[in-house]
């Protein structure tokens, strides 16, 4: 299923040879490598979208840093360790940012590269929206606003109950925040002390119907989530060098969850799509595809 | 013997809880009414208070299922299905194996009135994939559907009286699950009854042998997955079929029973429940009476409709 070939003739595969061979994590720590990564990631998203005919590349774009940086730095997902009850676990409650996660998964070899082209065709495990009953790589159903911190909770509550010391990771979006369930969670998550909790806003400013701040603002979001009690981190959601560090705070905070504000930008790393609110829920077309991948793979070059 | 049904959940989850450490219980600050409160205090180190957070709750609940706990989300059944969302999305489309125990079903609750009713419960929760459906009528029903529940693989939805039911079956019952259960003998009328309206069944067919209408009670325990089969047979047995529950008629067991006979016997059927209306406050005798839930209401509805 897995198309190795296709990975060795069309991307950059230090990473996937040297985890074959596991050196990676004692090699592979180069930031520059990791960028790389996600730079190839972009490439099979644009693609993946441009062969659905829909999907959401703007906050895909703005997450594949940051999911490159928690897959392969934080939870080191290996097709070998994914199903392990003592596994980290990552719900993607913005479920909408599917393509960047089925990128990683095919990178990682959860998912073949087949399945990731075969994006929102039917009877895929790719469905448009992540589906735990399609592919449960995924943790958990989501795609409906708000729910996934909860599901993350209960996950990290279920870790503490048994001593186990495996972390959780959420992804949330920064509309999704609306969302009242958000609102429950962040009030939950630190009565029970979960410091094995890790929430990532993906805050790319915007969502469909226009910019957070005009639709519906969040802010002061630290603020908010301050005097909820949380460890609130703010960086740059495509800086690595602030992922290392803020990730690292959070596993050495004890006693309360952590949440790290990353500020993005929709539709990172392709030029006409980027912080566009047009571009939240509608795929390339093939001259759009093309000026895209041109752009991206001269990130690698 | 008369015992609440949530009582006896909650009596059984809490013996439950020595043989099996997976259980967890959470409640959304109704321990007091859904008697969650005896596993609380036995095991406070697996019974967590979640606050007035129904939908956060249920996503809890979901994500600890998925870590390979058995919990069991306790609240009266109008907040727990009212957050229906969470229910169809992180439960239901990631068949997780969590137990959702709504209490105080009906209008049988009396006085607090419609908004603390669970009237349109069983309909919403069986339009979803992968759930089950259960509504005992006895505290030794509700005791052996507790023990099976921890077992069973998917979403529950388990649905719970406030007021006190009296003993239907023996001691020595065997519950089954996803089958009926015959408790009279009787071919002129068939009665298909779910939770507390099975005693009201059982009294309403006493008062009408007494003229000469032999009716067959069933009770109807599990309602998704229902017992097709025995619904066929009852109906090919006796001459005209009714249902009754303390639920809107609409989507729930009179629904469920109809859908099954028009697609393999086709029959006339009569279905007692609340005609699309909300309850209202009121003694729960005075509501059941007003509404032709108890057993003269019932004897009334089937003799009337028998002989028109």
């Amino acid at each position: 299923m897995h198309k190795d070939g296709v990975f060795l003739k069309n991307h950059f595969d230090c990473y996937l040879i040297l985890v074959k061979f596991g050196k990676f994590f004692s090699n592979m720590t180069d930031i520059q490598q990791l960028q790389r990564i996600a730079n190839e990631l972009r490439i099979d998203i644009i693609k993946s979208l441009h062969a659905a005919k829909s999907g959401h590349p703007g906050g895909s774009l703005s997450s594949i840093d940051l999911l490159v940086y928690i897959f392969f730095e934080e939870i080191k997902r290996t097709k070998e360790n994914a199903t392990l009850p003592t596994r980290d676990r990552f719900i993607l409650s913005k479920g909408h940012g599917a393509p960047a996660l089925y990128a990683v998964f095919a990178r990682i070899g959860l998912i073949s590269y087949d399945d990731l082209m075969n994006l929102r065709v039917l009877e895929s495990c790719t469905q448009g929206h992540p589906s735990y009953l399609h592919l449960p790589y995924l943790e958990a159903s989501t795609g409906s606003l708000g729910q996934g911190l909860s599901i993350a909770t209960g996950m990290a509550l279920a870790a503490k109950i048994d001593k186990l010391d495996y972390r959780v990771y959420c992804m949330i979006g920064d509309g999704e925040t609306q969302e009242g369930q958000i609102w429950e969670a962040f009030l939950s998550a630190p009565k029970f002390k979960l410091d094995n909790l890790c929430v990532i806003l993906d805050y790319n400013k915007s969502q469909i119907d226009g910019y957070i701040k005009d639709v519906l603002d969040i802010e002061p979001y630290v603020d908010k989530l301050k005097a909820f009690r949380w460890n609130v981190l703010e960086i740059d959601g495509h800086n690595f060098n602030e992922m290392e560090r803020a990730f690292t705070n959070a596993k050495s905070t004890k006693n309360k969850p952590t949440i790290i504000v990353a500020h993005t930008i929709k539709g990172k790393g392709v030029s006409f799509m980027e912080d566009k609110v047009e571009w939240h829920g509608k795929a390339p077309n093939d001259e759009e595809t093309e000026i895209a991948l041109q752009e991206l793979q001269k990130l690698l070059n | 013997m008369s015992k609440a049904t949530r009582t006896a959940f909650g009596e059984e989850i809490a013996k439950l809880g020595e043989e099996y450490s997976e259980i967890v219980v959470l409640d959304a600050d109704l321990s007091k009414s859904t008697m969650s409160q005896y596993f609380a205090k036995k095991f406070p180190e697996r019974f967590f208070e979640m606050g007035i957070e129904e939908a956060h709750m249920i996503g809890v609940g979901t994500g600890l299922a998925l870590s390979g706990k058995i919990p069991y989300c306790c609240s009266f059944a109008c907040f727990i299905t009212g957050r229906y969302d969470t229910i169809r999305i992180s439960a239901a489309y990631s068949n997780a194996s969590i137990r959702l125990i709504g209490t105080h079903a009906g209008i049988g609750i009396g006085e607090d009135g419609t908004s603390q009713m669970g009237l349109e419960d069983i309909s919403l929760i069986r339009s979803l994939p992968n759930f089950s459906v259960c509504q005992p009528c006895d505290e030794i029903e509700t005791k052996a559907l507790i023990r099976y529940t921890v077992k069973h693989k998917g979403p529950m939805y388990i649905r719970l009286t406030r007021q006190n039911l009296r003993d239907v079956n023996p001691p020595t019952y065997n519950f089954q699950f996803g089958k009926g259960v015959e408790l009279t003998e009787g071919n002129d009328a068939v009665i298909f009854a779910t939770g507390a309206l099975v005693n009201e069944a059982l009294d309403a067919s006493n008062k009408l042998r007494e003229k000469g209408i032999n009716l067959r009670v069933v009770n109807i325990h599990t309602i998704k997955p229902i017992d097709e089969e025995l619904i066929i047979k009852c109906a090919k047995e006796c001459k005209t079929v009714f249902t009754a529950e303390d639920h809107t008629i609409i989507g729930g067991l009179g629904s469920a029973v109809c859908e099954v006979l028009a697609e393999n016997f086709p029959s006339k059927v009569f279905r007692i429940g609340l005609k699309d209306v909300f309850g209202e406050s009121g003694t729960p005798e005075a509501l059941y009476r007003k509404y032709g839930f108890d057993s003269e209401g019932i004897a009334k509805t089937i003799e009337t409709k028998m002989n028109s």
